[in-house]
Protein backbone atom coordinates (compact mmCIF):
# COMPACT_ATOMS: atom_id res chain seq x y z
CA UNK A 1 0.00 0.00 0.00
CA UNK A 2 1.24 3.12 -0.61
CA UNK A 3 1.96 5.46 2.57
CA UNK A 4 1.43 9.08 1.92
CA UNK A 5 2.50 11.39 4.81
CA UNK A 6 0.12 14.14 5.63
CA UNK A 7 1.04 17.45 6.01
CA UNK A 8 -0.48 17.60 9.60
CA UNK A 9 1.67 15.35 11.20
CA UNK A 10 4.38 17.52 13.35
CA UNK A 11 8.01 15.69 13.75
CA UNK A 12 9.96 16.09 16.35
CA UNK A 13 12.35 18.50 16.67
CA UNK A 14 9.56 21.13 15.58
CA UNK A 15 7.91 21.90 18.95
CA UNK A 16 10.08 22.92 21.97
CA UNK A 17 10.74 20.30 24.61
CA UNK A 18 8.05 22.70 27.11
CA UNK A 19 4.84 22.70 24.15
CA UNK A 20 5.56 19.18 23.67
CA UNK A 21 4.82 18.35 27.34
CA UNK A 22 1.99 20.09 27.76
CA UNK A 23 0.35 18.34 24.76
CA UNK A 24 1.06 15.34 26.11
CA UNK A 25 -0.40 16.35 29.29
CA UNK A 26 -3.80 17.09 27.79
CA UNK A 27 -3.98 14.11 25.36
CA UNK A 28 -3.58 12.06 28.38
CA UNK A 29 -6.72 13.81 29.98
CA UNK A 30 -8.79 13.64 26.93
CA UNK A 31 -8.01 10.00 26.26
CA UNK A 32 -8.75 9.40 29.61
CA UNK A 33 -12.01 11.00 29.06
CA UNK A 34 -12.82 9.21 25.15
CA UNK A 35 -12.11 5.24 26.59
CA UNK A 36 -14.29 6.29 29.58
CA UNK A 37 -16.66 7.44 27.43
CA UNK A 38 -16.64 4.98 24.80
CA UNK A 39 -16.71 2.03 27.25
CA UNK A 40 -20.23 3.35 28.28
CA UNK A 41 -21.38 3.72 24.88
CA UNK A 42 -20.11 0.38 23.51
CA UNK A 43 -19.31 -2.07 26.20
CA UNK A 44 -17.30 -4.82 25.65
CA UNK A 45 -17.79 -4.41 22.44
CA UNK A 46 -15.42 -1.19 22.88
CA UNK A 47 -12.01 -3.15 21.49
CA UNK A 48 -12.86 -4.96 18.36
CA UNK A 49 -14.87 -2.55 17.15
CA UNK A 50 -12.42 0.68 17.84
CA UNK A 51 -10.00 -1.28 16.60
CA UNK A 52 -11.23 -2.24 13.30
CA UNK A 53 -12.45 0.91 13.17
CA UNK A 54 -9.18 2.45 13.20
CA UNK A 55 -7.63 0.19 10.66
CA UNK A 56 -10.63 1.68 8.94
CA UNK A 57 -9.51 5.41 9.00
CA UNK A 58 -5.63 3.95 8.73
CA UNK A 59 -6.86 2.20 5.05
CA UNK A 60 -9.38 4.57 3.82
CA UNK A 61 -6.57 7.49 3.64
CA UNK A 62 -5.47 5.87 1.07
CA UNK A 63 -8.27 6.18 -1.12
CA UNK A 64 -7.85 9.41 -3.44
CA UNK A 65 -8.87 11.09 -6.12
CA UNK A 66 -6.65 13.43 -8.58
CA UNK A 67 -6.86 16.75 -8.21
CA UNK A 68 -4.58 18.93 -9.90
CA UNK A 69 -0.88 19.33 -10.89
CA UNK A 70 -0.09 15.76 -9.37
CA UNK A 71 -1.73 16.57 -6.14
CA UNK A 72 -4.88 14.19 -4.92
CA UNK A 73 -7.19 14.63 -2.23
CA UNK A 74 -7.92 12.44 0.24
CA UNK A 75 -9.25 11.81 3.73
CA UNK A 76 -8.07 12.22 7.46
CA UNK A 77 -11.16 11.10 8.89
CA UNK A 78 -11.64 12.83 11.86
CA UNK A 79 -14.78 14.44 10.98
CA UNK A 80 -16.36 11.48 9.01
CA UNK A 81 -15.95 8.91 12.31
CA UNK A 82 -17.14 11.58 14.72
CA UNK A 83 -20.48 12.17 12.60
CA UNK A 84 -21.06 8.28 12.45
CA UNK A 85 -19.77 7.50 16.06
CA UNK A 86 -19.65 10.33 18.15
CA UNK A 87 -16.64 12.71 18.76
CA UNK A 88 -15.46 10.59 22.05
CA UNK A 89 -15.43 6.99 20.06
CA UNK A 90 -13.90 9.29 16.61
CA UNK A 91 -11.06 10.59 19.49
CA UNK A 92 -10.36 6.94 21.12
CA UNK A 93 -10.10 5.69 16.82
CA UNK A 94 -7.89 8.99 15.68
CA UNK A 95 -5.77 8.32 18.69
CA UNK A 96 -5.24 4.93 17.57
CA UNK A 97 -4.27 5.66 13.97
CA UNK A 98 -2.05 8.61 15.00
CA UNK A 99 -0.35 6.45 17.60
CA UNK A 100 0.87 3.57 14.95
CA UNK A 101 1.37 6.10 12.16
CA UNK A 102 4.32 7.93 14.97
CA UNK A 103 4.96 4.33 16.11
CA UNK A 104 5.31 2.00 12.90
CA UNK A 105 5.92 4.71 10.22
CA UNK A 106 7.56 7.31 11.70
CA UNK A 107 4.85 9.57 10.26
CA UNK A 108 4.79 12.28 13.05
CA UNK A 109 7.04 12.74 16.18
CA UNK A 110 7.23 10.50 19.01
CA UNK A 111 7.29 13.70 21.66
CA UNK A 112 5.33 15.73 19.11
CA UNK A 113 2.66 12.93 19.45
CA UNK A 114 -0.06 14.59 22.38
CA UNK A 115 0.13 17.61 19.92
CA UNK A 116 -0.75 15.80 16.81
CA UNK A 117 -3.40 13.38 18.51
CA UNK A 118 -4.99 16.63 19.58
CA UNK A 119 -4.70 18.12 15.90
CA UNK A 120 -5.15 15.73 14.01
CA UNK A 121 -8.01 13.89 16.56
CA UNK A 122 -9.82 15.46 19.15
CA UNK A 123 -9.54 18.88 17.29
CA UNK A 124 -10.66 17.42 14.12
CA UNK A 125 -13.61 15.09 15.84
CA UNK A 126 -14.90 17.80 17.56
CA UNK A 127 -14.89 20.28 15.42
CA UNK A 128 -16.25 18.76 12.66
CA UNK A 129 -19.20 17.33 15.23
CA UNK A 130 -19.87 20.40 16.18
CA UNK A 131 -20.47 22.10 13.15
CA UNK A 132 -22.37 19.23 11.59
CA UNK A 133 -25.14 19.19 14.49
CA UNK A 134 -25.37 22.87 14.80
CA UNK A 135 -25.45 23.13 10.82
CA UNK A 136 -28.24 20.31 11.17
CA UNK A 137 -30.09 22.45 13.60
CA UNK A 138 -30.35 25.34 12.09
CA UNK A 139 -31.41 24.62 8.35
CA UNK A 140 -33.33 21.24 8.95
CA UNK A 141 -32.34 17.85 8.70
CA UNK A 142 -33.22 16.61 5.04
CA UNK A 143 -30.83 14.36 3.31
CA UNK A 144 -29.70 17.07 1.26
CA UNK A 145 -28.40 18.98 4.11
CA UNK A 146 -26.62 16.34 5.73
CA UNK A 147 -24.46 16.18 3.21
CA UNK A 148 -23.46 19.52 2.48
CA UNK A 149 -23.41 20.18 6.48
CA UNK A 150 -20.84 17.05 6.52
CA UNK A 151 -18.99 18.57 3.47
CA UNK A 152 -18.72 21.60 5.77
CA UNK A 153 -18.02 19.92 9.02
CA UNK A 154 -15.43 18.26 7.24
CA UNK A 155 -13.76 21.40 5.55
CA UNK A 156 -14.17 23.21 8.99
CA UNK A 157 -12.37 20.09 10.96
CA UNK A 158 -9.06 20.23 8.58
CA UNK A 159 -8.65 23.68 8.71
CA UNK A 160 -8.83 24.15 13.29
CA UNK A 161 -6.77 21.35 13.18
CA UNK A 162 -4.56 23.18 10.95
CA UNK A 163 -5.06 26.60 12.66
CA UNK A 164 -3.87 24.24 15.91
CA UNK A 165 -0.84 23.18 14.57
CA UNK A 166 0.26 27.03 12.98
CA UNK A 167 0.05 28.16 16.80
CA UNK A 168 2.04 25.12 18.60
CA UNK A 169 4.51 26.10 15.59
CA UNK A 170 4.56 29.69 16.38
CA UNK A 171 4.73 29.19 20.28
CA UNK A 172 7.04 26.78 19.77
CA UNK A 173 9.62 29.48 18.40
CA UNK A 174 9.41 27.31 15.04
CA UNK A 175 7.75 29.01 12.35
CA UNK A 176 6.46 32.74 13.33
CA UNK A 177 2.56 32.92 12.95
CA UNK A 178 2.98 35.90 9.99
CA UNK A 179 3.86 32.89 8.70
CA UNK A 180 2.33 29.47 9.54
CA UNK A 181 -1.09 30.71 9.93
CA UNK A 182 -1.90 31.92 6.25
CA UNK A 183 0.11 28.96 4.79
CA UNK A 184 -1.25 26.09 6.58
CA UNK A 185 -4.74 27.76 6.58
CA UNK A 186 -4.21 28.33 2.79
CA UNK A 187 -2.68 24.79 1.89
CA UNK A 188 -5.08 23.30 4.42
CA UNK A 189 -8.36 25.19 2.65
CA UNK A 190 -7.07 23.55 -0.14
CA UNK A 191 -6.98 20.10 1.23
CA UNK A 192 -10.20 20.23 2.93
CA UNK A 193 -12.24 20.61 -0.35
CA UNK A 194 -10.94 16.48 -0.78
CA UNK A 195 -11.99 16.08 2.99
CA UNK A 196 -15.00 17.52 2.10
CA UNK A 197 -16.19 15.68 -0.61
CA UNK A 198 -15.31 12.69 0.57
CA UNK A 199 -16.95 12.97 3.77
CA UNK A 200 -20.06 14.00 2.08
CA UNK A 201 -20.08 11.13 -0.45
CA UNK A 202 -19.80 8.84 2.23
CA UNK A 203 -22.42 10.49 4.40
CA UNK A 204 -24.92 10.58 1.33
CA UNK A 205 -23.67 6.63 0.67
CA UNK A 206 -24.51 5.41 4.10
CA UNK A 207 -28.01 7.53 4.57
CA UNK A 208 -28.87 6.20 1.10
CA UNK A 209 -28.61 2.85 2.11
CA UNK A 210 -28.04 2.55 6.17
CA UNK A 211 -29.49 5.39 7.57
CA UNK A 212 -29.88 3.41 10.98
CA UNK A 213 -26.35 3.87 11.08
CA UNK A 214 -26.08 7.59 11.12
CA UNK A 215 -27.95 7.27 14.51
CA UNK A 216 -25.28 5.88 16.19
CA UNK A 217 -23.62 9.19 16.19
CA UNK A 218 -26.74 11.23 16.75
CA UNK A 219 -27.10 9.47 20.04
CA UNK A 220 -23.47 8.93 21.19
CA UNK A 221 -22.11 10.21 24.35
CA UNK A 222 -20.84 14.05 23.81
CA UNK A 223 -23.18 14.89 21.70
CA UNK A 224 -24.31 17.94 24.14
CA UNK A 225 -20.66 18.91 25.62
CA UNK A 226 -19.20 19.02 22.34
CA UNK A 227 -19.11 22.66 21.43
CA UNK A 228 -18.01 23.41 24.86
CA UNK A 229 -15.21 21.03 24.78
CA UNK A 230 -14.01 22.40 21.37
CA UNK A 231 -14.66 26.21 22.91
CA UNK A 232 -12.41 24.80 25.47
CA UNK A 233 -9.65 23.84 23.55
CA UNK A 234 -9.77 26.31 21.18
CA UNK A 235 -9.78 29.21 24.03
CA UNK A 236 -6.73 27.24 25.90
CA UNK A 237 -5.14 27.27 22.45
CA UNK A 238 -5.67 31.16 22.19
CA UNK A 239 -4.51 31.79 25.65
CA UNK A 240 -1.15 30.47 24.45
CA UNK A 241 -0.82 31.95 21.68
CA UNK A 242 -0.41 35.19 23.86
CA UNK A 243 1.05 33.94 27.00
CA UNK A 244 4.86 35.09 27.39
CA UNK A 245 5.40 31.54 27.32
CA UNK A 246 4.90 32.01 23.66
CA UNK A 247 8.49 33.47 22.93
CA UNK A 248 11.52 32.11 24.87
CA UNK A 249 12.65 33.37 21.36
CA UNK A 250 13.29 37.29 20.18
CA UNK A 251 11.79 35.59 16.66
CA UNK A 252 9.06 34.16 18.05
CA UNK A 253 5.58 35.03 18.36
CA UNK A 254 6.18 38.27 20.46
CA UNK A 255 8.82 39.66 18.09
CA UNK A 256 6.03 39.63 15.67
CA UNK A 257 3.12 40.24 18.04
CA UNK A 258 5.22 43.72 19.12
CA UNK A 259 6.52 44.56 15.60
CA UNK A 260 2.53 44.78 14.83
CA UNK A 261 1.80 46.05 18.08
CA UNK A 262 -1.18 43.79 18.49
CA UNK A 263 0.02 42.28 22.33
CA UNK A 264 -1.18 44.98 24.25
CA UNK A 265 -5.29 44.54 22.86
CA UNK A 266 -4.41 40.76 22.71
CA UNK A 267 -4.04 40.28 26.15
CA UNK A 268 -6.33 43.02 27.36
CA UNK A 269 -9.40 41.35 28.43
CA UNK A 270 -7.00 38.86 30.83
CA UNK A 271 -5.47 41.66 32.90
CA UNK A 272 -8.70 41.94 35.40
CA UNK A 273 -8.55 37.96 36.22
CA UNK A 274 -4.50 37.45 36.11
CA UNK A 275 -2.93 40.79 36.13
CA UNK A 276 0.42 40.66 33.68
CA UNK A 277 0.23 37.07 33.54
CA UNK A 278 1.64 36.63 36.35
CA UNK A 279 0.77 34.98 39.58
CA UNK A 280 2.21 37.69 42.32
CA UNK A 281 3.10 35.07 45.08
CA UNK A 282 5.88 32.92 42.73
CA UNK A 283 8.76 34.52 42.47
CA UNK A 284 10.78 32.37 39.23
CA UNK A 285 9.25 34.08 35.87
CA UNK A 286 9.18 31.40 34.09
CA UNK A 287 7.20 28.81 36.48
CA UNK A 288 4.65 31.88 37.38
CA UNK A 289 3.91 31.94 33.39
CA UNK A 290 3.07 28.28 33.85
CA UNK A 291 1.28 28.65 36.82
CA UNK A 292 -0.86 31.33 35.68
CA UNK A 293 -1.54 29.55 31.83
CA UNK A 294 -2.53 26.43 34.03
CA UNK A 295 -5.34 28.84 35.94
CA UNK A 296 -6.04 30.67 33.24
CA UNK A 297 -6.99 27.56 31.39
CA UNK A 298 -8.81 25.75 34.14
CA UNK A 299 -11.04 28.89 34.40
CA UNK A 300 -11.74 28.75 31.09
CA UNK A 301 -12.69 25.27 31.14
CA UNK A 302 -14.68 25.72 34.70
CA UNK A 303 -17.21 29.02 32.94
CA UNK A 304 -17.26 26.29 29.71
CA UNK A 305 -18.69 23.79 32.20
CA UNK A 306 -20.94 25.87 34.37
CA UNK A 307 -22.37 27.58 31.35
CA UNK A 308 -23.27 24.12 29.36
CA UNK A 309 -24.60 22.55 32.81
CA UNK A 310 -27.12 25.72 32.67
CA UNK A 311 -27.98 25.22 28.97
CA UNK A 312 -28.80 21.64 29.67
CA UNK A 313 -31.33 22.43 32.51
CA UNK A 314 -32.98 25.03 30.05
CA UNK A 315 -33.60 22.49 28.06
CA UNK A 316 -34.81 19.83 30.14
CA UNK A 317 -36.92 22.29 31.48
CA UNK A 318 -38.04 22.29 28.16
CA UNK B 1 -0.41 -5.90 -4.56
CA UNK B 2 -0.29 -7.02 -0.82
CA UNK B 3 0.47 -5.08 2.30
CA UNK B 4 2.71 -6.28 4.91
CA UNK B 5 4.45 -5.30 8.49
CA UNK B 6 7.82 -6.88 6.78
CA UNK B 7 9.37 -3.81 5.69
CA UNK B 8 8.89 -2.13 9.06
CA UNK B 9 10.66 -4.91 11.58
CA UNK B 10 13.97 -6.15 10.43
CA UNK B 11 14.85 -9.51 12.10
CA UNK B 12 18.12 -10.19 13.10
CA UNK B 13 20.25 -11.58 15.54
CA UNK B 14 21.84 -8.53 17.38
CA UNK B 15 21.55 -7.77 21.37
CA UNK B 16 19.53 -4.92 20.74
CA UNK B 17 16.66 -6.93 19.17
CA UNK B 18 16.94 -9.57 22.65
CA UNK B 19 16.71 -6.14 24.79
CA UNK B 20 13.18 -5.43 26.97
CA UNK B 21 11.02 -3.94 24.66
CA UNK B 22 10.22 -0.96 27.71
CA UNK B 23 14.66 -0.24 27.64
CA UNK B 24 13.69 0.31 23.85
CA UNK B 25 10.86 2.54 23.85
CA UNK B 26 12.26 4.40 27.07
CA UNK B 27 15.66 4.54 25.05
CA UNK B 28 13.99 5.93 22.34
CA UNK B 29 11.89 8.49 23.75
CA UNK B 30 15.03 9.45 25.70
CA UNK B 31 17.08 10.07 22.56
CA UNK B 32 14.25 12.36 21.36
CA UNK B 33 14.17 14.20 24.46
CA UNK B 34 18.03 14.90 24.11
CA UNK B 35 17.57 16.04 20.92
CA UNK B 36 15.03 18.37 21.24
CA UNK B 37 16.76 20.37 23.96
CA UNK B 38 19.58 20.64 22.62
CA UNK B 39 20.03 24.10 22.55
CA UNK B 40 21.09 25.62 18.56
CA UNK B 41 24.52 25.16 16.94
CA UNK B 42 25.21 22.20 19.33
CA UNK B 43 27.07 20.78 16.44
CA UNK B 44 29.67 18.60 18.39
CA UNK B 45 26.85 17.03 20.73
CA UNK B 46 24.33 17.05 17.63
CA UNK B 47 27.46 14.70 16.02
CA UNK B 48 27.83 12.56 18.89
CA UNK B 49 24.12 11.81 18.26
CA UNK B 50 24.38 10.65 15.29
CA UNK B 51 27.29 8.54 16.58
CA UNK B 52 25.54 6.88 19.05
CA UNK B 53 22.49 5.92 16.28
CA UNK B 54 25.06 4.74 13.78
CA UNK B 55 26.50 2.55 16.53
CA UNK B 56 22.88 1.55 17.80
CA UNK B 57 22.17 0.46 14.03
CA UNK B 58 25.52 -1.18 13.10
CA UNK B 59 24.83 -3.34 16.26
CA UNK B 60 21.43 -3.88 15.67
CA UNK B 61 22.76 -5.65 12.15
CA UNK B 62 20.92 -3.33 10.33
CA UNK B 63 24.24 -1.47 9.06
CA UNK B 64 25.61 1.99 9.24
CA UNK B 65 22.77 3.83 7.01
CA UNK B 66 19.39 1.83 7.45
CA UNK B 67 18.17 4.74 9.87
CA UNK B 68 19.90 7.63 7.81
CA UNK B 69 17.90 6.38 4.89
CA UNK B 70 14.81 5.77 6.61
CA UNK B 71 14.73 9.20 8.55
CA UNK B 72 13.71 11.26 5.48
CA UNK B 73 10.06 11.17 5.66
CA UNK B 74 9.81 14.42 7.60
CA UNK B 75 11.88 16.49 5.26
CA UNK B 76 8.55 17.80 3.54
CA UNK B 77 7.70 19.71 6.92
CA UNK B 78 10.96 21.56 6.85
CA UNK B 79 9.21 23.97 4.52
CA UNK B 80 7.45 25.18 7.93
CA UNK B 81 10.69 26.22 9.08
CA UNK B 82 11.97 27.99 5.83
CA UNK B 83 11.62 31.62 7.51
CA UNK B 84 13.57 31.34 10.50
CA UNK B 85 16.74 32.21 8.78
CA UNK B 86 15.23 35.26 7.37
CA UNK B 87 13.24 36.56 10.55
CA UNK B 88 15.80 35.75 13.16
CA UNK B 89 17.42 38.90 14.20
CA UNK B 90 21.44 39.05 14.31
CA UNK B 91 24.75 39.70 11.81
CA UNK B 92 23.73 39.53 8.60
CA UNK B 93 25.12 36.88 5.84
CA UNK B 94 23.83 37.38 2.69
CA UNK B 95 20.85 39.41 1.18
CA UNK B 96 18.64 37.45 -1.41
CA UNK B 97 19.45 39.37 -4.60
CA UNK B 98 16.21 41.24 -6.32
CA UNK B 99 13.91 40.63 -3.11
CA UNK B 100 16.15 42.19 -0.54
CA UNK B 101 15.19 39.22 2.23
CA UNK B 102 18.57 39.07 4.70
CA UNK B 103 19.99 36.04 5.83
CA UNK B 104 21.10 35.86 9.59
CA UNK B 105 24.12 33.90 10.73
CA UNK B 106 22.09 33.30 13.72
CA UNK B 107 19.08 32.43 11.87
CA UNK B 108 20.75 29.73 9.70
CA UNK B 109 22.34 27.82 12.48
CA UNK B 110 18.53 27.88 14.51
CA UNK B 111 17.23 26.39 11.24
CA UNK B 112 20.00 24.23 10.37
CA UNK B 113 19.33 22.74 14.15
CA UNK B 114 15.99 22.11 13.64
CA UNK B 115 16.81 19.95 10.48
CA UNK B 116 19.24 18.07 12.38
CA UNK B 117 17.02 17.88 15.50
CA UNK B 118 14.48 16.23 13.10
CA UNK B 119 16.43 13.90 10.90
CA UNK B 120 18.03 12.50 14.25
CA UNK B 121 14.87 12.27 16.25
CA UNK B 122 13.23 10.11 13.15
CA UNK B 123 16.49 7.77 13.21
CA UNK B 124 15.58 7.32 16.82
CA UNK B 125 11.76 5.94 15.94
CA UNK B 126 13.29 4.07 12.91
CA UNK B 127 15.86 1.79 14.63
CA UNK B 128 12.57 1.26 17.56
CA UNK B 129 10.21 -0.32 15.29
CA UNK B 130 12.68 -1.83 13.17
CA UNK B 131 14.33 -3.81 16.41
CA UNK B 132 11.08 -4.45 18.50
CA UNK B 133 8.31 -6.43 17.24
CA UNK B 134 5.11 -4.81 17.30
CA UNK B 135 3.11 -7.22 20.30
CA UNK B 136 6.62 -6.62 22.12
CA UNK B 137 6.12 -3.35 22.12
CA UNK B 138 2.47 -2.67 22.67
CA UNK B 139 3.34 -5.15 25.90
CA UNK B 140 5.93 -2.15 26.62
CA UNK B 141 3.98 0.59 26.36
CA UNK B 142 1.08 -1.14 28.05
CA UNK B 143 3.56 -1.70 31.28
CA UNK B 144 5.06 2.14 30.88
CA UNK B 145 1.42 2.89 31.59
CA UNK B 146 -0.11 3.68 28.75
CA UNK B 147 -4.09 2.55 29.26
CA UNK B 148 -4.47 -1.01 28.51
CA UNK B 149 -7.69 -0.11 26.94
CA UNK B 150 -5.44 1.79 24.31
CA UNK B 151 -3.46 -0.54 24.09
CA UNK B 152 -5.46 -3.11 23.02
CA UNK B 153 -7.35 -0.84 20.37
CA UNK B 154 -3.98 -0.38 18.93
CA UNK B 155 -3.07 -4.35 18.79
CA UNK B 156 -6.23 -4.72 17.36
CA UNK B 157 -5.83 -2.00 14.78
CA UNK B 158 -2.14 -3.33 13.65
CA UNK B 159 -4.28 -6.98 13.18
CA UNK B 160 -6.50 -5.37 10.55
CA UNK B 161 -4.30 -2.73 8.96
CA UNK B 162 -3.14 -5.40 6.76
CA UNK B 163 -6.72 -7.03 6.29
CA UNK B 164 -8.55 -3.90 5.54
CA UNK B 165 -5.26 -2.26 3.96
CA UNK B 166 -5.70 -5.18 1.11
CA UNK B 167 -9.54 -4.20 0.75
CA UNK B 168 -8.97 -0.94 0.18
CA UNK B 169 -6.19 -2.02 -2.46
CA UNK B 170 -8.74 -4.26 -4.35
CA UNK B 171 -11.52 -1.71 -4.23
CA UNK B 172 -8.62 1.02 -5.72
CA UNK B 173 -7.87 -1.67 -8.18
CA UNK B 174 -11.57 -2.26 -9.09
CA UNK B 175 -11.78 1.86 -9.69
CA UNK B 176 -8.73 1.79 -12.25
CA UNK B 177 -10.13 -0.94 -14.16
CA UNK B 178 -13.44 0.57 -14.45
CA UNK B 179 -12.27 4.18 -15.52
CA UNK B 180 -10.30 3.88 -18.50
CA UNK B 181 -9.21 6.98 -20.32
CA UNK B 182 -11.06 6.95 -23.07
CA UNK B 183 -9.64 9.38 -26.38
CA UNK B 184 -12.26 11.56 -27.14
CA UNK B 185 -14.43 11.56 -23.96
CA UNK B 186 -13.93 13.89 -21.50
CA UNK B 187 -12.28 13.42 -18.36
CA UNK B 188 -15.18 13.73 -14.83
CA UNK B 189 -14.63 16.71 -13.25
CA UNK B 190 -13.29 16.68 -9.45
CA UNK B 191 -16.61 16.73 -7.47
CA UNK B 192 -17.78 13.91 -9.43
CA UNK B 193 -14.73 12.13 -8.25
CA UNK B 194 -14.28 13.41 -5.06
CA UNK B 195 -18.48 12.13 -4.58
CA UNK B 196 -17.18 8.64 -5.85
CA UNK B 197 -14.40 8.32 -3.31
CA UNK B 198 -16.21 9.38 -0.73
CA UNK B 199 -18.68 6.68 -1.79
CA UNK B 200 -16.20 4.23 -1.62
CA UNK B 201 -15.01 5.08 1.66
CA UNK B 202 -18.80 4.85 2.52
CA UNK B 203 -18.94 1.45 1.52
CA UNK B 204 -15.68 0.30 2.93
CA UNK B 205 -17.15 1.91 6.45
CA UNK B 206 -20.17 -0.58 5.97
CA UNK B 207 -17.66 -3.28 5.39
CA UNK B 208 -15.36 -2.37 8.20
CA UNK B 209 -18.90 -2.08 10.67
CA UNK B 210 -19.66 -5.79 9.71
CA UNK B 211 -16.49 -7.36 9.92
CA UNK B 212 -15.82 -5.91 13.90
CA UNK B 213 -19.41 -7.22 14.12
CA UNK B 214 -18.44 -10.74 12.68
CA UNK B 215 -15.25 -10.60 14.49
CA UNK B 216 -16.83 -9.39 18.30
CA UNK B 217 -19.23 -12.66 18.10
CA UNK B 218 -16.42 -15.21 17.19
CA UNK B 219 -14.61 -13.71 19.93
CA UNK B 220 -17.61 -13.55 22.40
CA UNK B 221 -18.72 -16.98 21.45
CA UNK B 222 -14.62 -18.17 22.61
CA UNK B 223 -15.28 -16.17 25.84
CA UNK B 224 -14.13 -12.84 25.67
CA UNK B 225 -14.98 -10.74 28.19
CA UNK B 226 -14.03 -7.77 27.25
CA UNK B 227 -10.31 -7.91 28.60
CA UNK B 228 -7.18 -9.03 26.57
CA UNK B 229 -5.06 -11.51 28.23
CA UNK B 230 -1.72 -11.50 27.28
CA UNK B 231 0.22 -14.47 28.14
CA UNK B 232 3.86 -13.40 27.43
CA UNK B 233 5.39 -11.08 30.51
CA UNK B 234 9.42 -10.19 30.17
CA UNK B 235 10.97 -9.39 32.83
CA UNK B 236 14.08 -6.92 33.17
CA UNK B 237 17.27 -8.58 33.31
CA UNK B 238 20.56 -7.39 34.15
CA UNK B 239 21.95 -6.56 30.77
CA UNK B 240 18.20 -4.81 30.51
CA UNK B 241 19.38 -2.45 33.19
CA UNK B 242 23.15 -2.11 32.28
CA UNK B 243 22.01 -0.66 28.20
CA UNK B 244 19.38 1.48 29.86
CA UNK B 245 22.30 3.05 32.25
CA UNK B 246 24.96 3.33 30.12
CA UNK B 247 22.19 5.14 27.47
CA UNK B 248 21.11 6.95 30.27
CA UNK B 249 25.18 8.37 30.91
CA UNK B 250 25.64 8.83 27.50
CA UNK B 251 22.93 11.11 26.92
CA UNK B 252 23.36 13.19 29.87
CA UNK B 253 26.87 13.51 28.83
CA UNK B 254 25.44 14.72 25.52
CA UNK B 255 23.36 16.88 26.87
CA UNK B 256 26.25 18.70 29.45
CA UNK B 257 28.58 19.07 26.22
CA UNK B 258 25.75 20.84 23.94
CA UNK B 259 24.49 22.97 26.98
CA UNK B 260 28.09 23.99 28.82
CA UNK B 261 30.55 22.72 26.05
Amino acid sequence: MHYSPVSMHVPDGFLSTSVAIVGWILAVILIGVAIRQTRNQLGERQVPMMGILAAFIFAAQAINFPIAAGTSGHLLGGALAAIVLGPWAATLIMTSVISVQALLFQDGGLLALGWNIINMGVLTAFAGYACYRLLLRWIGDTSTSRVASSFAAAWLSVEVGAIATAIELAVSGTSPLRFALPAMAGVHALIGIGEGLITGGAIGLLQASRPEVLRTGEQAPGRKGAVFVLAGLLVALLIAAFSPLASPHPDGLEYIAEQNGFIARATEPFYSLLPDYTVPIIQNAALTTIFAVVLGTLIVFGLAWVVGRGVLRLERRR
Amino acid sequence: MHFDLTDIYQPRAGWIHLLDPRVKLLSAVAIILTVVTLPPGAWPALGLVLALLVLLSVTAGLGPFFAIKGAFIAFPFILAALPIPFITPGPSLWVVPGLGWTVTATGLVRFITILLRTWLAVQAGVLLSATTPVPQMLWGLQALGIPKLLVAVIGFMVRYIFVLGDEVLRMLRARSARSPRIPGHRHPGILWQGRMAGMMVGSFFLRSMERSERVYEAMASRGYRGQIQLLERPAMTTSDWIALAALCTVLAGVLAIGIWG
